[in-house]
């Protein structure tokens, strides 16, 4: 990959709603897609006089998630009141936390070409949603539309540290975030349904002058809708702060942060007005809501209950079974119960190679394409697990495991049975081979006469004659080495 | 510290008031002499104090994680001064 | 008739001889009388209200068990959201809104078969000390009309002076239920902040405003306040407390009892004859055995200066939400959405409830938010704490509630910060969270009532109903009604 003559500096700030049945201060239903206006009351819709009241279950899903982002958790943590006016948010102020939100300073581990890298998170903290707007068609563009039943759904803000070093580190960032976020119950993390919200704040640092570096001044892009608009929004901005650098010179500090939007059908970003003065949030403590002491028995048994995560994961995975640092982030981002089948496959059948072969590739696709998980594919670990040890036992190629592997998904017969059902028997018998071999060298001798010119990949005609006598029921790489033996003495 | 009219401005468009010229003029002169008389607080000694923001010592109130019902889209939206169907309906934001 | 306590009238209905159709047919009768003069209701329920009543007599007929309240007429401050009845909050920006839901004391009140009779005027959200900021009328004071009633519950005070009805509710930010007592020369509580449920009360300053009972007597209020008082799940500032049976103990006289005597609170400022009318009230309780104890809240000269920083600081943001985008007044003509909403509340809210929210606006803005809110919130400490020392030396504080009785209609609304400055006694009890008393205890030459002011610390209100029950048993005031 060619250097870039600059350095990319991106910083995070991603929203996920938190899986709870109801809303954070309120009993309404948090459920996706209900009809407009259907799932609100007083409390979140700002009525007068009304009160909110802490769900603790969302306290615990937040802290469950800053646990596993390695988080400090604070003893003391208060919420704040936002102040700002906007007909999404009925009490024109966001019930948030703002100088101690209940846990900072953790961090994310992603796999890089480089390696492991732990990109430093801020802060995590606890706040609600607002509502949405739409735009009303038949108003001619001058009205707008309200539904709150969003308002009130418990968010987490997870705020990054700047320490995202390229587009695909930012992709594998939120993927990574995604991966642990669901394996946990935290949040189902999808951006369709807006589960999950990303903010990106970029720029870049350039040499100038003695080994001095510049920086660009910071754009925050929003309107981003898929992990892939990110990595793309993030290369094109890189790029354009270049060119634009180049043309004003503008450093960071000398202009305002401004935002931008990504407009994913051009793939441009564009920088929307920028605001001379900050918003003024006048934050103050929200007075309806008391203080939360965290108690350290409750804190430990959440974080008893976080099992193993996937960053430690991947590194067992390697360790344990030898993987590859590919193979072990492939399995675990297929999330722990991929992760528990692949670790008993492996297990009985002692080839975790092989195992992870299988998982990675076959077995994959066929999820994918029945559109299931894997704890509702029939074919038990002990099944997959003997078929791998028949086919090392018997030397049955790839090919021919396939069409096993589907009789056994088709007929429910464990590997042994399958393979004599479909009459599958190996030619291992050398001698025999070598006769097979000799027969498709006489019926091919232009191949041959090819291959003693310097063809060498004329052998494979002659290869692929073999495996049809043999219906493929030898191994290829005996087979190879007995036609180069062969071809030789010709 | 003497607020001018344009600060005066300024705080009413973050508070969302609409203020007529002689509001603010009147206003400008109220808030001064209220803020002027706020600034004694100054010759409290607090150094070591911390601020009180709830005047009981409670912590950790809860709620469990169970539905209750919510109200009919009628009605949410029987004291909208627009309604719109099953919505709300606002001047379009601009932006 | 209407002259009654609750109590007595109680003990009638038990008995039979009366029923609470009647007797609210009673109560309406008088508001038709005297309410054209006082003004005390925003809105009268007479059809609801004699159907509850009704539906009282049946089921008492019946032999049915009743709540504590059972048939008795109470009126409720607009501040407090009823369900299917209009709740304005003396604004014009809610004059259509009808809450969907009920407050909780309103829950309790029907819980306990009261029969509500109407809505009350009100300060403008209840900012305000003599009930003139009401948009849509200036209550009277029973006693002498040309005089303001007090504020910001001045319609609950008036129309439980006038006989109107004998039990009202009211609310108390900074002063708001025990200086309208005073000044019309009945009883008035505010409990311990979280003591009642605020879930329902249409907010001004959340950590300052509590619910609190109006009545004639002080065993009138125990009673009401047994019948609201309790944590509310609603309510995530209402403390998990049983609430002691307070009528049970109120006879019970405090000895001994060592009342405190601030210094701070017979400075500058106090009307001769009030100090007049609270020495003797003093003396009386010496002669009931009682010590006076001098004790020094230093921090008071600044108590309405933070009060003022944190209730408007508070109130600027509780009343973002009225901007006509999901209930309430919208403006009828504007350009676009900032427009809108800065017309609506430009056009719908009154004068004081702009001087307030810009108040809060600016003290919490950035660059002036530490040396204004977070400093009052630093002095607010201190009060408290001078509170805290002070109840080591003694059981309650006494002293005046109101500086002056009742001042005319009209004379302090040029001055915003004059009018502030009415609270000067009462205010520093919101900050600390403590309850508080008034109860009457004179009038002037003029025939203005006065108000003894008590307080006692967090949750001690059954301390506080029997040492006013004691100086009522030595005194008449309470019996006292003006001549309408």
């Amino acid at each position: 990959m060619p250097d870039l003559p600059y350095r990319i500096v991106i910083g995070l700030e991603v929203h996920v709603q938190l899986l709870t049945q109801t809303k954070l201060f309120c009993g309404c239903s948090t459920q996706f897609g209900l009809p407009p206006n259907s799932a609100t009351c007083p409390v979140c819709t700002g009525m007068p006089g009304v009160l909110p009241v802490m769900n603790r279950h969302a306290l615990e899903l937040a802290v469950k998630a800053a646990l596993a982002l390695n988080c400090q958790i604070a003893s003391f943590t208060k919420w704040d009141r936002k102040n700002y006016y906007y007909p999404d948010l009925p009490k024109n102020y966001q019930i948030s936390q703002y100088d101690l939100p209940f846990s900072r300073e953790g961090w994310l581990e992603i796999e890089t070409s480089a390696g492991p890298k732990r990109i430093g998170i801020i802060r995590v903290h606890l706040e609600e949603d607002a509502g949405k707007m739409l735009h009303d068609e038949q108003g001619g563009g001058r009205e707008s539309l309200v539904d709150l039943n969003r308002t009130g759904t418990p968010l987490l803000e997870i705020v990054s540290k700047p320490e995202l070093a390229s587009p695909e580190e930012a992709k594998a960032y939120l993927e990574e975030l995604r991966l642990l976020l669901r394996e946990l119950e935290i949040s189902d993390c999808e951006m369709q349904e807006g589960s999950l919200r990303c903010d990106a704040n970029i720029n870049i640092h350039l040499p100038q002058g003695e080994g001095q570096l510049v920086a660009t001044p910071i754009i925050e892009v929003k309107n981003l809708n898929s992990f892939r608009a990110v990595e793309r929004a993030m290369k094109y901005e890189a790029q354009r702060q270049y060119e634009e650098f180049q043309r004003t010179g503008k450093k960071l500090g000398e202009v305002a942060k401004a935002t931008a939007g990504w407009d994913d059908a051009r793939g441009v970003t564009v920088i929307q007005r920028r605001k001379e003065e900050a918003a003024d949030y006048r934050y103050f403590p929200e007075p309806d809501l008391v203080p939360v002491t965290v108690d350290p028995a409750w804190l430990e048994r959440i974080r008893a209950g976080l099992g193993e995560l996937p960053a430690a994961q991947r590194q067992r995975l390697q360790k344990q079974y030898a993987l590859s640092a590919y193979d072990a982030d492939v399995i675990t981002g297929q999330g722990r119960a991929f992760v528990r089948y692949f670790e008993e496959v492996a297990g009985r059948c002692q080839d975790p190679k092989e195992a992870c072969n299988w998982l990675s590739n076959e077995i994959l696709q066929m999820l994918n394409e029945r559109k299931i998980a894997i704890q509702a594919f029939p074919l038990a670990a002990e099944a997959l697990a003997e078929l791998i040890r028949e086919t090392k036992a018997t030397g049955l190629n790839k090919q021919r495991a396939r069409e096993v592997l589907a009789r056994m998904l088709e007929t429910g017969s464990p590997a042994k049975q399958a393979i004599h059902d479909l009459g599958f028997k190996v030619v291992a018998d050398e001698g025999q081979l070598v006769e097979i071999v000799r027969r498709a060298m006489a019926a091919n001798p232009k191949a041959v006469a090819d291959y003693k010119k310097g063809k060498t990949k004329a052998a494979d005609a002659i290869k692929g004659a073999v495996m049809r006598e043999t219906k493929g029921m030898a191994k290829t790489e005996v087979v190879q080495q007995l036609l180069l033996q062969e071809l030789q003495k010709a | 510290m003497v607020l001018t009219v344009e600060e005066v401005r300024w705080v009413a468009h973050l508070a969302r008031l609409e203020l007529s010229h002689a509001e603010l003029a009147l206003m400008a002169g109220q808030l001064n002499g209220i803020i002027d008389y706020f600034n004694q607080l100054q010759q409290v000694d607090t150094e070591n104090v911390e601020p009180l923001a709830h005047p009981l010592p409670i912590q950790n109130v809860f709620r469990e994680d169970e539905a209750s019902p919510s109200l009919s889209v009628d009605a949410a939206l029987a004291n909208a001064p627009d309604r719109r169907g099953n919505y709300y309906g606002v001047p379009a934001v601009l932006e | 008739m209407s002259e009654r306590t609750a109590v007595e009238y109680l003990t009638l209905l038990d008995r039979g001889e009366l029923t609470s159709e009647s007797l609210t047919e009673q109560f309406l009768q008088t508001i038709r009388n005297r309410d054209p003069k006082v003004q005390a209701f925003l809105h009268v329920d007479e059809s609801g209200a004699l159907e509850q009543a009704r539906l009282v007599d049946m089921r008492r007929k019946r032999g049915e068990p009743l709540g504590t309240l059972a048939g008795i007429p109470i009126a409720i401050k607009d501040v407090l959201c009823t369900a299917g009845q209009r709740t304005t909050c003396g604004s014009k920006i809610l004059q259509n809104f009808v809450p969907p839901y009920d407050a909780h004391v309103i829950t309790r009140l029907k819980q306990a078969d009261a029969v509500i009779l109407g809505k009350t005027n009100l300060d403008e959200f209840a900012m305000g000390s003599s009930t003139e900021n009401s948009a849509y009328q200036v209550t009277r004071n029973p006693w002498n009309l040309e005089r303001i009633p007090g504020g910001s519950s001045g319609g609950s005070a008036a129309a439980v002076a006038a006989c109107e009805v004998p039990l009202a509710l009211g609310s108390d930010t900074g002063g708001s239920v025990r200086q309208p007592a005073s000044l019309c020369g009945v009883a008035g509580m505010k409990p311990t902040y979280g003591r009642v449920s605020r879930f329902g009360l249409i907010a001004y300053a959340s950590s300052l405003d509590q619910i609190g009972p109006f009545a004639h007597t002080v065993t009138d209020l125990a009673l009401l306040l047994e019948a609201i008082a309790g944590h509310d799940p609603r309510d995530s500032t209402s403390v998990d407390k049983a609430v002691p049976p307070y009528r049970q103990t109120i006879e019970q006289p405090v000895r001994p009892l060592r009342i405190g005597v601030a210094k701070e609170h017979f400075g500058k400022g106090l009307d001769a004859e009030v100090e007049q009318s609270i020495r003797a009230a003093l003396k009386i309780y010496e002669q009931l055995g009682a010590t006076l104890k001098p004790i020094s809240l230093p921090t008071s000269p600044f108590a309405v200066a933070a009060y003022y920083v944190v209730a408007t600081a508070e109130a600027s943001s509780n009343l973002a939400r009225y901007d006509g985008v999901h209930y309430g007044y919208r403006a009828a003509s504007f350009e676009n959405l900032i427009d809108m909403v800065c017309r609506t509340r430009g056009e719908a809210f009154g004068q004081e409830v702009k001087r307030r929210i810009m108040l809060g606006t600016y003290v919490l803005s950035s660059g002036y938010k530490d040396a204004y809110y977070v400093k009052a919130l630093e002095v607010r400490r201190l009060i408290k704490e001078d509170f805290d020392r002070a109840f080591t030396e003694c059981d309650v504080i006494m002293g005046p509630t109101s500086p002056t009785a009742a001042f005319r209609v009209g004379e302090r609304t040029a001055d915003p910060l004059a009018m502030y400055l009415s609270d000067i006694y009462t205010i520093s009890c919101n900050l600390a969270g403590l309850p508080g008393i008034s109860i009457p205890c004179g009038f002037t030459k003029d025939g203005l009532p006065i108000g003894l002011q008590i307080l006692a610390p967090p949750f001690e209100e059954e301390k506080l109903l029997r040492v006013c029950r004691m100086y009522e048993q030595e005194t008449d005031w309470h019996t006292k009604r003006p001549k309408l």
